[in-house]
């Protein structure tokens, strides 16, 4: 019975997964490799050339979305850890109020959501237009259609999902694990360092992976906050699949882009020593 | 200073500084908020032009739009929960044990998280489509637990990694069940993340478009309604409901602080 | 199962090959049935007649719509309910010609119904590939009385449906130039304020490739339903020195109307039916149509294939033609009607109307946006109508410039 346990919790995921994911994107797969066109219909030719020129069409674009959602993660990073460190130790018992709090206003729509920042935001809006009206900033200033705004808008949609799973592993820290660090290291940077941070490790992976991933397919805050040259993958895709209904090259640019992200993922997993988290996957 | 003060001094300036990013991440709620009172003139609803509570007097005056949100709601609810059971496990599986497939299953719930929207709904509608499944709330659900799966996964198995796996050894050798441990010491142990993955599915349903809109049939959801309503103006009405989800949202936060600090 | 697919999996245990196998198996099925081919030979009159002669009423019909694109009261299709005793179910279910094109796609090719008897799609790239894929029933004129007696002659010509053989229009827009008046002082009439240095990185143009085509054509002399694929080149070759010279802000979707309304943009490509409800609300955005040309754009009516009751269907896109039905329609749409008669009964009840419904009747009347002048029906065209080879040179023209 023991043994059979693992097998039987993940079970109804598998089945899940297995027939929602895998079959589907093994269909993705085949498609990636025909050709042809909408109208004739598309054969398999195992024209591995897709690949090639999805990624010679659009290689500026794949690169960007990597720096932009890099960029975006580590400002994840760095605005949620204090974050969830604060309500992890200090939080007592509004823990769970922090925590939705972060989360509400994503229960609204984003539509919604990009309205009111493309009100609050405008080059004369009551932000800047003030700001300019005092003399602060230079007449030109503006930040809607820059990739600041691309950045920016990726780390505001994705935060949360930075620092739920940083919690969640601060969290199980005792804060007496703390203060005896404190106490033998001398300094909070020392105990932070030392006993702090390398227990929070698999919580900011896994908020790296669930930030990081996304941003970086993410087409959404390109179109409604990036300027001219600011294209990331995602929207190349769309129009591939959705205007110009170039199913083959789609596939192929999806693929490219989910083994660029594996191969960023693993080797990140490695960089941090948290192998033990991904054991067996990255054998 | 002490090092004590200076902890102290570190502690209101994080205190401060959560509620500084709470604030951010809530400031275009504000406006959405605010003009859900606008007296508007014209179908587009943009510029101030007066206070008025016509709105929320008319909030179900336009039955589709109900109708989208209370979908939504539903939809959010299901999937959500079985998110949670089937994450929690799969979680578990992971983050306990060692067997045959993990890297495979590593593999997928990494290959879930990254799949574009757009391919993982078009995929899905060609499957539901070859199968000649009918396309409708449940498939719906159906693909908002794919997408959600992931994350609750990930996020439970953070907090089982970190966990001292001898607690619960102890407990069956003290001749617990295995479903006795799991209730009485596993459970209450991973439980913030089993929350914190639960509100990132929640988060996650009632926001998604794309997902959405191949595998909806006729069936409408709050997102798809609002970017249909974007070519003709979005009425006043969606930022009411938007306002009292949010409310909604504050009171269960606030409700659930109070609560906490009585058992405490 | 080809063993290409099977050669990367050699290394695995034999069960784990087994599992991927039944996977790839059933995964290349579905591929398979998911891009057959579905190029269709035009129909057969007579086939046409056929069809139609063999429909019946059945008392119901399906309506998939875009949100606030009917009254609240429903008021057309009831009355409809009242004329001719046919239920109807409205949905609306229509986002995005993309993603609603995108979703139909798998279910018409195969062979299935998608569950409507009408559905609304704007004339561009979308609306084509159901037209030549055969995904549209074409329409029995002789049953269509309303429309050919009140429809505008503008809407009888559409190039992308020649002959209304699939389509008539539901409501229409222009797509011309929209400036913010606190910041542009001139009066803009030409093409050439899109490409003025004056503006810079204060241009806002469109992200559609049928519609950034269009201008770029209109800016080089050409007429976008008679261009030529030189002609494309050489309307690229104008978009892209105007984005390379730093001109333009940003390539938009809808968001470039609050970008001109907020003053974030000056000169803009726009859509009339937006502008209207921005000077409605007191914004300071103008509209013209450019001398060199503009767009007119258009929702259009269609049966898709598989519907359950097309005869209910052609019934009710005909009603929607009656001059007094297609005002209430246009009274709360405000965009362009294909009923021009429209215009004449708003005058009448202006005569009677209170003070508050005149003034909103007058705004409406007077408005080019809502009715276009004829001066201005004659700069209008439709966007360009591409065969398959040729939207494989068109788009990728565009989207360089708009995606990059």
């Amino acid at each position: 019975m023991r043994r059979l346990t693992p097998y039987l919790l993940a079970l109804p995921s598998w089945m899940w997964l297995a027939i929602f994911l895998v079959v589907p994107m093994v269909a993705m797969a085949s498609v990636s490799l025909q050709t042809g066109n909408a109208y004739d219909g598309y054969a398999m030719t195992f024209s591995f050339s897709n690949y090639g020129e999805a990624l010679g069409r659009y290689s500026t674009q794949l690169l960007r979305s990597l720096l932009y959602g890099g960029l975006a993660t580590v400002a994840m990073l760095l605005i949620g850890y204090p974050v969830a460190y604060w309500i992890a130790f200090r939080g007592g018992d509004r823990k769970s109020m922090y925590l939705f709090l972060l989360l509400l206003p994503f229960f609204v729509s984003f539509v919604l959501r990009t309205i009111s920042w493309n009100f609050l935001l405008a080059d004369n809006g009551i932000l800047f237009g003030t700001l300019k009206g005092w003399g602060l900033l230079p007449e030109s200033f503006h930040v809607l259609a820059t990739t600041l705004a691309v950045v920016g808008g990726l780390t505001y949609n994705f935060l949360p999902f930075m620092i739920l799973p940083v919690y969640v592993a601060l969290e199980r820290v005792d804060p007496r694990v703390v203060e005896a660090a404190q106490d033998l290291y001398a300094t909070r940077a020392g105990a932070f360092r030392r006993v702090v941070l390398p227990l929070s490790l698999p919580g900011v992976f896994a908020g790296v992976l669930m930030t990081f991933v996304p941003a970086t397919a993410d087409p959404i805050n390109a179109q409604i906050l990036g300027g001219t040259g600011n294209t990331m993958i995602g929207n190349n895709i769309q129009t591939e699949y959705l205007v110009n209904l170039n199913y083959p090259t789609a596939s192929a640019l999806s693929f490219t882009l989910m083994a660029v992200l594996l191969v960023g993922i693993f080797a990140y997993a490695r960089a941090l020593g948290t192998e033990n988290v991904l054991e067996a996957a990255a054998r | 200073m002490t090092s004590g003060e200076r902890g102290r001094l570190g502690d209101r300036l994080l205190h401060a500084y959560t509620w500084l990013v709470i604030v951010w991440l809530s400031a275009p709620i504000a406006v959405m908020i605010l003009f859900g009172f606008n007296d508007k003139q014209s179908k587009s609803n943009t510029s101030w032009q007066g206070f008025t509570l016509r709105w929320y007097a008319e909030l179900f005056e336009i039955s589709d739009l109900t109708v989208a949100l209370r979908n939504s709601l539903v939809i959010a609810l299901v999937s959500t929960v079985i998110t949670v059971v089937l994450g929690t496990m799969l979680g578990l599986s992971l983050g306990r044990h060692r067997f045959r497939g993990k890297g495979v299953t590593n593999f997928l719930v990494f290959a879930a998280i990254s799949t574009p929207e757009l391919v993982m709904g078009a995929s899905l509608l060609s499957l539901f489509v070859s199968g000649n499944v009918p396309r409708d709330a449940n498939t719906i659900i159906v693909s908002h637990v794919l997408f959600s799966l992931s994350f609750v996964v990930v996020t439970v198995r953070a907090r089982i990694v970190t966990l001292d796996p001898s607690l619960e050894e102890a407990a069956r050798d003290l001749g617990a069940t295995a479903w006795g441990t799991f209730r009485q010491v596993t459970l209450p142990s991973i439980m913030p993340a089993v929350m914190a993955g639960a509100m990132l599915s929640f988060a996650l349903s009632i926001d998604d478009y794309v997902v959405t809109s191949f595998v909806n049939g006729s069936t409408v959801t709050f997102p798809l309604w609002i970017v249909g309503a974007v070519k003709t103006g979005i009425p006043p009405q969606v930022n009411v409901m938007g306002t009292l989800i949010f409310c909604v949202g504050v009171l269960i936060a606030v409700a659930n602080a109070v609560v906490a600090r009585r058992r405490a | 199962m080809n063993p290409p697919l099977r050669g990367p999996l050699t290394g695995r245990t034999r069960r784990d090959v087994f599992r991927l196998a039944g996977y790839s198996a059933a995964g290349l099925a579905l591929a398979a049935c998911g891009v057959q081919g579905q190029k269709v030979a035009p129909p057969k009159a007579d086939a046409v007649q056929d069809f139609w002669a063999k429909q019946t009423k059945n008392g119901k019909v399906v309506f998939a719509n875009w949100p606030e694109y009917m009254p609240e009261d429903k008021g057309p299709l009831e009355r409809f309910k009242k004329d001719t005793g046919i239920a109807y179910e409205y949905k609306e279910v229509i986002q995005e010609n993309a993603d609603f094109f995108g979703k139909a796609d798998p279910v018409l090719r195969a062979g299935q119904s998608l569950g409507y008897d009408i559905v609304v799609m704007t004339n561009g790239v979308q609306l084509q590939h159901m037209l030549q894929l055969g995904y549209a029933v074409p329409l029995d004129h002789t049953r269509l009385p309303n429309f050919q007696a009140n429809a505008g002659q503008k809407f009888k010509e559409r190039s992308y449906d020649p002959g209304n053989k699939y389509t008539i229009p539901y409501a229409s827009g222009v797509t011309g130039i929209a400036y913010n008046t606190d910041h542009v002082e001139e009066e803009i009439t030409s093409i050439e304020a899109l490409f003025d240095p004056r503006y810079k990185g204060r241009v806002g143009m469109m992200n559609d490739a049928q519609e950034i085509g269009n201008f770029g054509m209109f800016a080089v002399g050409v007429d976008p339903e008679t261009s030529t694929e030189a002609d494309w080149k050489k309307a690229g070759e104008k978009l892209k020195a105007q984005r390379d010279a730093g001109l333009v802000r940003k390539y938009y979707d809808q968001g470039y109307i609050d970008a001109v309304a907020k003053g974030d943009v000056w000169v803009t490509m726009a859509w009339s039916g937006d502008v209207f409800q921005r000077q409605l609300a007191g914004e300071p955005v103008a509209f013209v149509v450019p001398e060199e040309g503009g767009t007119i754009w258009t929702d259009n009516m269609l049966i898709p294939k598989g519907a359950a009751n097309p005869l209910d269907a052609l019934m009710l896109m005909d009603y929607l033609y009656q001059p007094a039905v297609a005002a209430e329609l246009d009274e709360f749409i405000q965009f362009v009607t294909p009923v021009p008669a429209v215009q004449d009964l708003f005058r009448e009840r202006a005569k009677t109307a209170g003070d508050k419904d005149k003034k909103a009747l007058n705004d409406m009347i007077d408005s080019p946006l809502m009715f276009p002048s004829e001066a201005d029906y004659a700069k209008l065209r439709t966007y360009t109508t591409l065969t398959t080879q040729q939207e494989q040179v068109f788009n990728p023209i565009f989207q360089s410039i708009t995606q990059a």
